[in-house]
């Protein structure tokens, strides 16, 4: 087995993992604090990706189109939040999830009146589109190591703002124990549009990341959501820390999963049947994962602490 | 009493309309929602063109179209066939973008006593062992295409290549086809998942790829998959290393966007086929410049199969003087494959799929400035699938 090979690899695994925590912090949020079942929140994920292709086209650069998108993106969030989502928090899960798959619908229509069915390629600035070297032999796309630049600057700031501000503090609370926040005289409604937004804008900045690789395209985040929901599964319901180290551990699986698995099967049967039989199975495998952690740890490997 | 013998009276009265209804119903089943829509919406445009230019008529009969979703999905596919032979009691159902949709629909036409034409689709089992009388194609067979590919690359000398295409029918078929007539080693080989939630970044696949050492790349991924695949190959710097031998993966729909995103690279990039809106034939000629002139953009091979389609359907009506119950006389008629195809003259195989020309096409720039691809060489002539063979049909 060839080790540059090897890193190279995990650092693709890395990059697809820092692309679910994005999107798994924002769910992790709004179900651990909310206790609200957002099927949705790829939809947001696509919002950020179509708004940050139109407004690369318009001022010509990628960078200006990420930065302009984000606050858009937070108001689509805010939006969704005030029109639709406000209404349900005091309903079951059920309700939650009968809702927000219409809005998936809804939010996919209207995405296709104004942006059309064939979806968006989305230029890269030049020193964004090479490769870089990062040490002797591992040649890396530049952009994705962008990806996982912007991704552990992201958490970092969570980490932040979760554990060491007063904003951080009233989510842990209302992760913990929601009526005792709002019985303290917490605005919860307020905190609650925060956080929607804040997973809105999280969810957004990675459809505009996954956009140049891939492109901005009707449904994108439908295929990525359930993934992001394994995700916080596998991370415990609730945890940050959980959501990030279930990402990057999914990631990684799945890349390298993808990666060896054939070459694995190919010592064990035919050619031919590892062929067939590899891409089947690595697509399974972090479902796999997801149903070893729930049968031995059914709470996820970091559960919130007091729930 | 009365009023019932007047109902059926009534009754016998509109049944008797219906078989009087002087219309050729076509039931046409394409991929019309998920980001794959924007080939359904190809091949609906060139539809409606061709019934345009037909002026709406096939003989005396007034032709009536019924587009349905397959919603890129075998399962619903089947659905919407099985409406469209069964409630709307259709005379030919065409269209199939995707091979397993195909497969899915096949029996539920052909039970029903239907004619299937295949708009794009071409899986190897109904070209072989699942072929019937009433299959035809205006496509080809799946193997086709990258047989001609695996031809250039002898002839270029590629000594080595690495494989990539979506795990489903069409997508074995691509390989094996490759696989038949390339003559050099095959580095590596990776089949990716795919349907609606199809995998579109290809790092890890890019990387091994890479480290493979192989001297080309040849792959299929259409619809939105190739565009990713191409950015995605060109930000992993493996253009200069690792040139791009593609089938069904640079097409009309996906130029426009490439050009968009000033994706310069996949400028002179080669790919075979049976067809090239340059391809220099009067129909070709009136189809291009018409569809250029109505939608403003350049057909795709999606397109031009379909255009073909209706034609086929027409000559087969016309020789039946508008008798649409004469199956024997419509299928000689089609057999002959005596209409103005976009492709020029080409007959039919005992399997009813094409026996024609195979070109290896290059992108390249046109007169305005648009990203198109024109015709270098030709690479087969008259060229049968290799799956006739195993069809018992004479």
């Amino acid at each position: 087995m060839d080790l540059t090979l090897v890193v190279i690899q995990c650092l693709n695994g890395m990059q697809l993992g820092i692309l679910l925590f994005l999107l798994a912090s924002g769910l992790t949020l709004t179900f651990g604090i909310m206790d609200f079942v957002n099927l949705a929140h790829g939809s947001l994920y696509m919002v950020g990706a179509f708004l940050c292709a139109t407004l690369t086209f318009w001022t010509g650069s990628f960078i200006w189109g990420v930065l302009l998108a984000l606050p858009l993106t937070a108001l689509a969030g805010i939006a969704v939040e005030f029109i639709v989502v406000r209404h349900l928090y005091s309903r079951d899960h059920l309700d939650h999830v009968l809702a927000t798959f219409g809005l998936i619908l809804c939010i996919d229509t209207m995405t296709h009146l104004i942006w059309g069915a064939e979806g968006i390629a989305v230029p890269l600035p030049a020193f964004l589109n090479g490769q870089v070297e990062l040490f002797a032999g591992i040649i890396f796309p530049s952009f994705r190591l962008l990806i996982i630049g912007a991704g552990l600057i992201v958490a970092g700031g969570l980490y932040y703002l979760v554990n060491h501000t007063r904003l951080g503090m009233l989510i842990r609370a209302g992760a913990s124990n929601r009526t005792m926040v709002s019985a303290l005289g917490v605005d919860i409604q307020t905190l609650f549009t925060l956080v929607f937004a804040l997973g809105a804008v999280l969810a957004g900045l990675a459809g505009m990341l996954i956009a140049p690789i891939t492109e901005a395209s009707i449904g994108m985040g439908n295929e990525i959501i359930i993934t992001a929901f394994v995700v916080i599964i596998v991370g415990g319901i609730g945890s940050m820390k959980g959501a990030f180290i279930a990402a990057m551990l999914i990631g990684l699986i799945d890349t390298l999963g993808r990666s060896y698995i054939d070459d694995l099967f190919k010592l064990a049967m035919s050619t031919e049947a590892a062929e067939t039989a590899a891409p089947a199975v690595s697509a399974m495998l972090i479902y796999i994962l997801m149903a070893v952690v729930l049968t031995f740890r059914p709470q996820g490997l970091f559960p919130p602490k007091v729930r | 009493m009365i009023t019932k013998s007047m109902t059926t009276l009534l009754a016998l009265a509109a049944s008797a309309g219906v078989a009087l209804a002087k219309d050729v119903k076509i039931g046409f089943v394409t991929t019309l929602t998920t980001p794959a829509g924007v080939i359904g919406k190809d091949m609906q445009d060139a539809v409606n063109l061709a019934v345009e230019h037909i002026g709406g008529k096939m003989g005396d009969l007034d032709v009536k179209i019924l587009f349905e979703d397959d919603g890129f999905k075998p399962e619903t596919g089947k659905q919407v066939t099985d409406k469209l032979v069964k409630q709307d009691d259709v005379d030919f159902v065409t269209g199939y973008i995707w091979s397993h949709v195909l497969l899915a629909s096949r029996k539920s036409v052909i039970d029903a006593g239907k004619f299937l034409i295949s708009s794009n689709a071409g899986p190897s089992p109904i070209a072989g062992k699942l072929c019937h009388e009433n299959f035809f194609s205006t496509s080809w067979q799946n193997d086709q295409t990258p047989m001609a590919m695996g031809e250039v690359l002898n002839q270029q000398g590629v000594k080595s290549i690495y494989v990539m295409a979506p795990n489903y029918a069409a997508g074995k078929n691509m390989v094996a086809g490759v696989e038949r007539t390339f003559k050099g080693d095959i580095k590596g080989k990776d089949f990716t998942k795919w349907g609606k939630d199809a995998q579109l970044d290809f790092s890890a696949e890019l990387a091994k790829a890479k480290a493979s050492g192989a001297e080309g790349i040849f792959v299929f991924y259409p619809g939105k998959a190739g565009g990713a695949f191409i950015k995605q190959y060109q930000q992993a710097g493996l253009q200069s290393v690792m040139p791009l031998y593609s089938v069904f993966t640079v097409d009309s729909i996906s130029l426009p966007k490439f050009q968009a995103a000033s994706m310069e690279g996949v400028l002179g990039s080669r790919m075979t086929q049976f067809w090239a809106p340059d391809l220099d034939t009067p129909q070709n000629k009136k189809f291009v410049s018409a569809f250029k002139a109505k939608y403003g953009k350049y057909p795709s091979f999606y397109a031009a199969q379909s255009y073909d389609t209706i034609f086929l359907i027409k000559s087969a009506v016309e020789a039946v003087n508008g008798d649409l119950s004469d199956m024997d006389g419509m299928r000689a008629a089609m057999k002959s494959a005596n209409f103005p195809s976009v492709r020029g003259k080409f007959t039919y195989g005992n399997n009813h799929m094409p026996i024609q020309n195979f070109y290896l096409r290059e992108v390249v720039k046109d007169g305005d400035g648009n990203w198109t691809t024109k015709i270098v060489s030709t690479v087969y002539e008259n060229h049968q699938d290799s799956y006739a063979g195993e069809c018992p049909l004479k």
